[in-house]
């Protein structure tokens, strides 16, 4: 067999391997989701179908492909049905390269890096897309705020990305995760803690989760860009949301967590990356049902004044220090 | 120093207050939950009691099937929905003999007592589709004859139903009251299927 005929089907074996990750993520992330927020306010959130529940977002999935796929009058139809998909692929795309063990990484890419943040920032064309052709006031709105709030957060989010470049000189997730073998005190979060709190917050602003949530405020919005979206057309933007957080939290693993490393040596495995990712994950919904949603000028604010200028001088410090 | 101070230094330190709402929530998530899976558990008496449903009658304390209402008609006054329904009770028909010694006592230019009509109201119907629950008809109520029911699983299928005749229901509590063996544990099931 002939090398690329091997390397096509590895390639292919890890796309569908990717699309079902992203499957069973979004299920038990939007079940635990819901858990968690019942917990959070003392209910014991969905617990009628199946165990605890524990079938709930099955049978909501049943539920949205069983509905009618409606296209809003006046709506730019070819663009308005585009969106949810530009929403969704590029999100298998972003699995294949971040390594999830030794061995179980989709596509090692040297940039992988820099495939993510790229083919990251096509949410928020999609979202775009999605609120203007939809013609509805509450989509402009919302994909107009989601625009420039993604735009916003990118940039100190790439900024934090390329101080940790600087130390490892590298773009491949590999790499970097090889670089923090050994014990806990290799991890880059020793070495850039203001870049993880930067990356940790920039994180919630590109993935429009709540306190950032302009993008579909429910309480000035409706649902903000997918207001008009009905049955799978929402699903896919569901299912991507998830997937990006699924994403991020990874890559954050990745470039400050230490990756499949374990905190001592000897135990390096997938299931450090797969708790490192869902602690990030049930952070983020942690977060998402403590905090109220931010007034849109205090968000743009907070990047603005805050992020970026931070995020500046962690560079230039970085920079600094290891030039020294 | 004093602007550094407000919009560079005291930023920083409020973000302890994130800290401490993220405690907040925390705590609540370990939390035992108080949520009542209904149809599995029943709320316990306690809380029962401080449920305001529905507006019912009270019985007088030595006949609970009769209420203290003596039909003053304050509570359809003051009602700001028009629930409420009493009709008085009138007095009852004189036979033709008692007639008859009525106008002879009268000729004799005696003075005659008339049976009075009696101060229970003959009819008393609750229209719970109108009702908000403001509790005016129970402070204005002279004789203390209302109050919020904890009739909290009450369940009803056709408007006609949400119609409550309140004096049926009295009854029927006065006899679940007066026969408790046979009702033992849904009170709240029990008037529903009179109602209805």
């Amino acid at each position: 067999m002939s090398a690329f005929v091997q390397q096509l089907l590895v390639l292919i074996v890890a796309a569908v391997a990717a699309m079902i990750w992203l499957g069973i993520n979004a299920l038990v992330w939007v079940y635990c989701e819901r858990k968690f927020a019942g917990h959070i306010q003392r209910r014991p959130g969905p617990f009628e179908v199946g165990p605890h529940g524990a079938l709930q977002p099955l049978i909501d999935g049943l539920k949205l492909m069983g509905k009618q796929l409606l296209t809003p009058d006046n709506a730019d139809a070819i663009l308005y049905w585009l969106a949810p998909i530009l929403s969704m692929l590029p999100v298998l795309l972003l699995f294949l390269p971040i390594p999830y063990g030794p061995v179980l990484t989709g596509m090692d890419v040297n940039l992988g890096l820099l495939l993510i943040l790229a083919f990251s920032s096509f949410n928020g064309l999609a979202v775009l897309l999605a609120g203007w052709s939809s013609n509805n006031k509450w989509g402009l709105l919302g994909a107009a705020r989601a625009v420039s709030q993604t735009v916003a957060y990118e940039i100190p989010l790439l900024l934090v990305v390329l101080a940790v470049t600087f130390m490892t000189g590298t773009l491949s997730l590999t790499e970097i995760t090889n670089m923090q073998a050994g014990h806990i005190g290799n991890w880059f979060i020793w070495k850039q803690p203001l870049a993880f709190l930067i990356f940790l917050v920039a994180m919630f602003g590109e993935t429009n989760r709540a306190p950032f949530d302009l993008a579909e405020a429910e309480s000035e919005l409706t649902a903000g860009f997918h207001t008009e979206y009905s049955s799978m057309g929402f699903g896919l933007f569901f299912m991507a949301e998830y997937g990006y957080m699924v994403v991020m939290c990874s890559v954050c693993s990745v470039l400050f967590l230490g990756g499949y490393h374990g905190p001592f040596p000897g135990v390096d495995g997938w299931w450090w990356m797969l708790l490192k990712t869902f602690a990030l994950l049930s952070f983020m919904v942690w977060v998402r049902w403590t905090y109220p949603r931010v007034r849109f000028d205090q968000l743009l604010n907070i990047n603005w004044k805050w992020l970026l200028p931070l995020a500046t001088f962690n560079l230039l410090a970085t920079a600094l220090i290891l030039k020294l | 120093m004093n602007t550094f101070r407000k919009h560079v230094i005291q930023p920083i330190i409020d973000c302890w207050s994130l800290i401490v709402g993220l405690k907040i929530t925390g705590k609540y998530f370990c939390k035992p939950l108080i949520t009542v899976h209904y149809p599995r558990e029943v709320i316990d008496s306690e809380n029962l009691s401080t449920y305001g449903g529905h507006v019912e009658l009270i019985g007088k304390p030595k006949d609970p099937a009769t209420p203290k209402c003596i039909s003053c008609m304050m509570c359809v006054t003051n009602c700001p929905s028009g629930c409420l329904t009493v009709v008085k009770s009138k007095a009852p028909k004189p036979t033709a003999d008692q007639e008859a010694a009525w106008k002879a006592a009268e000729e004799a230019g005696e003075k005659v007592e008339k049976p009075k009509a009696p101060k229970n109201p003959a009819k008393f119907i609750y229209d719970y589709t109108k009702c908000s629950l403001c509790g005016t008809c129970i402070e204005n109520c002279p004789a203390k004859s209302l109050r919020f029911s904890n009739n909290i699983y009450w369940v009803a299928t056709s408007r006609a139903e949400m119609k409550i005749d309140l004096l049926a229901r009295l009854k029927g509590q006065a006899a679940e009251v007066s026969a408790p063996a046979h009702a033992p544990k849904s009170e709240a099931s029990a008037p529903a299927e009179k109602e209805a």
